[in-house]
Formats: structure tokens, sequence, C-alpha cells
């Protein structure tokens, strides 16, 4: 009878080295340059949108604002985290329909100021029913 | 320490946010195809119109009353759902989303903040940054924190929407308030039978002894005997384990006798399910299929279902279609007025757990189709590859009479301002 083990052989895993993935496959040619210079892709998302979770989005829909740049079909970025304060530009709900205006807070009441002299400032006194709904950071517009 | 965050009147509560026109009105959301009622704001409580209520039975109501009545938009609240639960993520790393409007909290390293304002806190911020109003209930383990809760906004004007059970009299309070049927895990079954023993509340269910509850109610029932007792049995699931079972089953728009119109629906519903299926990378071994009459007709009831074992775990449209349909015939009994009918894929397993079978050469052999499918039906909307068996005109839309626009998800329905 022949008396033979069997061996086992591991890897050895002590040493491990890792290796960097080259996801883009390797060719035999000559490697890009620009390579090590990569960058992430620029995201329009990223600059505009600072709190996910509370970022809405509206379309202009008239010309009320167009003093401060805000034009019929532009589209408005809405942050609902910034808190309301005098001088910057919200979106309200008052009188039953939706609307984009400056902020002018006063000690008594609030108004809403249009940036076109075709339009009147709105008085919203603790009769009227406003919901001011979110913060506007940014428009987007086509040019 | 636990904490249960839960959205109020949640589907309502998302209209509202972006029509506020209807902030004091009565509103209800009904569930697909416009069939019941699943949500409904607290003005529509008041006026008696109960959860689940058949849309068409109440059709004279909600006119007479004024109520404001939306078909579900799945779309809107699910990215409602996504923003409350991704701001719960910021306080605290321990978050066990429960549903689509519910969700646990971990407070454990937080016993000497004080939670309640924390909770406060985090409910005025998810109402300024999505709109949802939201109710907190804090207790020492999960099951109480659920009666907290709704403590919490049953007597809002008292609680503000937060209520913290931080002591023991407060717990023996809310279990004897609690009925034994409202109980979280307490079925009706098991209400029945307790109620049958004299046991009518949740504190009654504590004072049972161990080992009636183990032998009657399995050792589930014994470790929420506990965890209502104060002590956490209930752990945290912060990973959700895959779906065990999907199902796609919907209430006819209009009464089907057609076993050709049937059987349409069924290829439909197990295509959805296939497709389900595949988003969680998983397949299924068996299907179940059944058929229902008009609940609401006392002529020829008819129910019946059936299920077919697949000779290997599928998640191919063609095999699902093909078996369903396949099911299908051995249960369609002519001459019934069919009001509903659905497939539910059972036996779930992962790619990694596929049992193979030595017969059968052919396993995965549509998945490259499917694959291909998925990524057209993706690029181009929902099911514009059909099979063949499937309606092409789309006769089957859902019934959405009252559909919302896709506020927060498509370019074009986003809210106009002037």
């Amino acid at each position: 009878m022949i008396d033979k083990k069997i061996i086992f052989f591991k890897p050895e895993t002590k040493n491990q080295k890792s290796f960097p993935l080259a996801s883009d496959g390797v060719s035999a040619g000559f490697p890009s340059p620009a390579d090590d210079f990569k960058e992430l892709k620029i995201s329009i998302d990223q600059e505009v949108v600072k709190n996910e979770s509370a970022t809405f989005y509206a379309r202009v829909d008239g010309q009320s604002m167009q003093g401060a740049g805000l034009d019929d079909g532009d589209l408005l970025v809405i942050d609902r985290s910034q808190e309301p304060e005098n001088g910057k530009i919200a979106v309200c709900f008052v009188d039953g329909e939706f609307t984009v205006k400056r902020l002018k807070v006063e000690n008594d009441c609030i108004y809403l100021m249009p940036e076109n002299s075709k339009y009147k400032a709105l008085k919203v006194t603790s009769e009227n029913q406003l919901i001011i709904w979110g913060i506007v950071t940014y428009v987007v517009k086509k040019v | 320490m636990f904490a249960l965050i839960d959205c109020n009147n949640f589907y309502v509560s998302c209209e509202r946010v972006f029509q506020p026109q209807f902030d004091t009105k009565p509103v209800v959301v009904l569930s697909n195809n416009d069939g019941c009622v699943i949500s409904r704001s607290n003005e529509a409580k008041s006026l008696q119109i109960p959860m689940g209520a058949p849309a068409f039975k109440y059709r004279k109501q909600f006119k007479k009353n004024n109520i404001k009545v939306f078909s579900s938009n799945y779309a809107l609240y699910g990215d409602m759902s996504r923003r409350v639960m991704s701001i719960l993520e910021n306080h605290s790393p321990n978050v066990e989303v429960y549903s689509i409007d519910e969700a646990f909290l971990g407070f454990t390293g937080f016993e000497n903040f004080n939670v309640t304002k924390k909770s406060y806190k985090i409910k005025k911020q998810i109402y300024q940054w999505t709109g949802i109003p939201v109710s907190i209930g804090l207790a020492p383990t999960k099951s109480l924190a659920k009666i907290a809760n709704k403590i919490a906004k049953k007597f809002n004007h008292k609680t503000s929407g937060v209520y913290n059970l931080d002591n023991q009299e407060k717990i023996t309070k809310a279990l004897k308030w609690t009925d034994i049927g409202d109980v979280w895990g307490i079925g009706h079954r098991y209400a029945k039978l307790l109620k049958s023993i004299g046991v009518n509340n949740a504190l009654d269910f504590t004072n049972l002894p161990d080992q009636w509850v183990k032998k009657n109610m399995s050792v589930l029932g014994l470790r929420l005997k506990k965890d209502l007792s104060g002590l956490p049995f209930i752990k945290l699931e912060e990973v959700r384990s895959p779906k065990k079972s999907i199902a796609t089953t919907r209430s006819f728009e209009s009464i089907l006798t057609s076993p050709l119109d049937i059987e349409e629906r069924i290829s439909t519903f197990a295509i959805s399910c296939a497709e389900k299926l595949r988003i969680q990378n998983s397949s299924c071994t068996s299907l179940m299929v059944f058929i229902r009459s008009d609940p609401f007709k006392k002529e020829k009831r008819y129910n019946n279902s059936c299920i077919v074992h697949l000779s290997n775990a599928s998640n191919s449209n063609i095999t699902l279609s093909k078996q369903a349909i396949y099911g299908l015939r051995k249960i369609f009994k002519p001459g019934v007025s069919y009001k509903k009918a659905g497939v539910l894929a059972l036996g779930l397993t992962s790619k990694e757990s596929h049992q193979l079978n030595f017969f059968e050469p052919n396993i995965g052999i549509h998945n490259s189709l499917m694959k291909v499918i998925d990524r057209i039906n993706y690029k181009y909307g929902s099911r514009q590859i059909k099979l063949a068996n499937q309606d092409l005109d789309r006769m089957w839309k859902m019934k959405q009479k009252n559909l919302s626009p896709k506020f927060t998800t498509v370019l074009e329905d986003i809210i106009k301002v002037k």
C-alpha cells in the first residue's frame, strides 16, 4: 500500500496587494495622457441644489418680477429650508394662488413687492391667508 | 429610546402642499382605480367618511359636503416620502423606514439630551422643508412608541404633535387607554381571543402570565408582551430584507366576462410582477392567480384561486405570463361577472441562491431579452414593449379621474407662479 497524503496548497493571502481597477479596459496602445487629470463632471444640480430634501421647482407665469430677472417661462429653484427674510424673493400662496414676489417686512404687515411698474404691491395683513411657501434661490432661463 | 415618526394623513397632506387652497377643506384620496378611500383629512373624518369607503357608494356624500376627491398619485407620494425619510437620517444614525409614511428612529445615546425638545425641532423642520405635518411618539420600546404616537396624534391640541412616554405612570395610563385590537401586531383573530378571556386593553395584556401568551400566541406574542411592558424586545430593522412576496392586483374599471379579456389582465399583472422581481434582483418559484366576482352584486358570486409551481425560478415576462394564464384557465368559470383579479409571485429566491434543475437546460434563457425590454421601457416610458397577449391599445389605463400633477418628479407638472 502506498501511503500518500493529499497536500492542499493555499494561495498566499497575507501580503495582499490591491491594484487599481482599469475600468476603461486596457488596450495596448499609448495611454491617454488625460487619464491622470480626470475630474468629476460639472453638475448644475450640485451648484443650485443645496438642500435636496427641501428643494422644489416652479415655472414663472407672467412678467411681474421682470426687474429681478424673472421672466415668463423661467424655471425657479426654491429652497424651503431657507428662512424668509426682508428683501428675499419668495414663492407665496395668497388669496388662492401661487405668486412670486420680493418680501418687504414691516412691523405690522408684509408687502409682496413686484418688480415691474405695471404691477401693484400687495399689502398682506392678518386678514389675508398668506403662506410663504419657499425662498427662490436660483433662476434657470433660456437665452 | 425609540421615536416613531408618522406623517399625518400622508396622501392628503402631499396633495395639500401643492394645492394649499384645500388646507382647511375636507379632502380624501382614493386607491388605485379610484376604488375606495385610503386617506382622509381631519375634516373628512369628522364628516364620518370611513377609511376604505367604496367611492361609488359615497359619490353623493362627497358632492353634498363639498369634499375634494383625489386619485392616488404615487409618484408624488413616493417623492415626498423620500424627502421626509432623508431628513430623518440627519437626526439619527438608526432609522427604520417602516412604511411610506412611518419611520422608527433609534435614540440610543441621546438619553442625556432632551429628546422631546429635539422631536419638536424635527417636526418643525420636516414641516418647513417639505410641508408635511408629522406626529412623533417617544418611548423606551417600539411598540410603546407606536402608542405614544397615537396619543400625540389624537390629542394634537394638547401635545402639539409630540408625546413622550417617559415614566411608568404615563405608560400604565397609556396602556390602559389602548384597546387590545389597536395594539401593533395584534390582528383581529388574537384580539377576539384575548377579549374572550377578558383582556380588553394593552395593560390587561401585559398582566397575562408569560406561559399563557407563549402557548396561545407563540413566541412572537410573548416578545410583544415584553416590549409593551417596557423592555425593548423588538429591534430596529435598519436594513429591510427584500420582499418575501410580490403582488399585482386590481379591480377592473368595468365588469369583465370574456375569458380573453381576463387573460389579458392576468398576463399584464404577471408581467408587472416580473418587472418588480427584476428590480429587486429576485425570481419566484410559484405564482398564485385569483379572480373574484363583483362583491357588491349578490347573484352568482364566485371567488377562486390557484397556485402554479414553476419548474425553475423565473422573473421572465414570457414565462410568468404563460404560467399565470395556465393557472387562470384552471379556475376560470364562464358566465360570471368578474370585477377583480390578481397575480402573486411567491417563493422568492435571490439570484445567488438559485436552485438549478438538472433536466431543464434553458434556465435564464430570457435574461438578456428582459434586460433589453427593461432598458427600452425605462427610456421610452413604461410598457412600450408588450407581449402579444396584452392589450396593445392601452384600454386598461388605470382609472384616475382626479389625478393631480406630478409636482415634484415631472418638469412639465411643476407649479406655476404668477
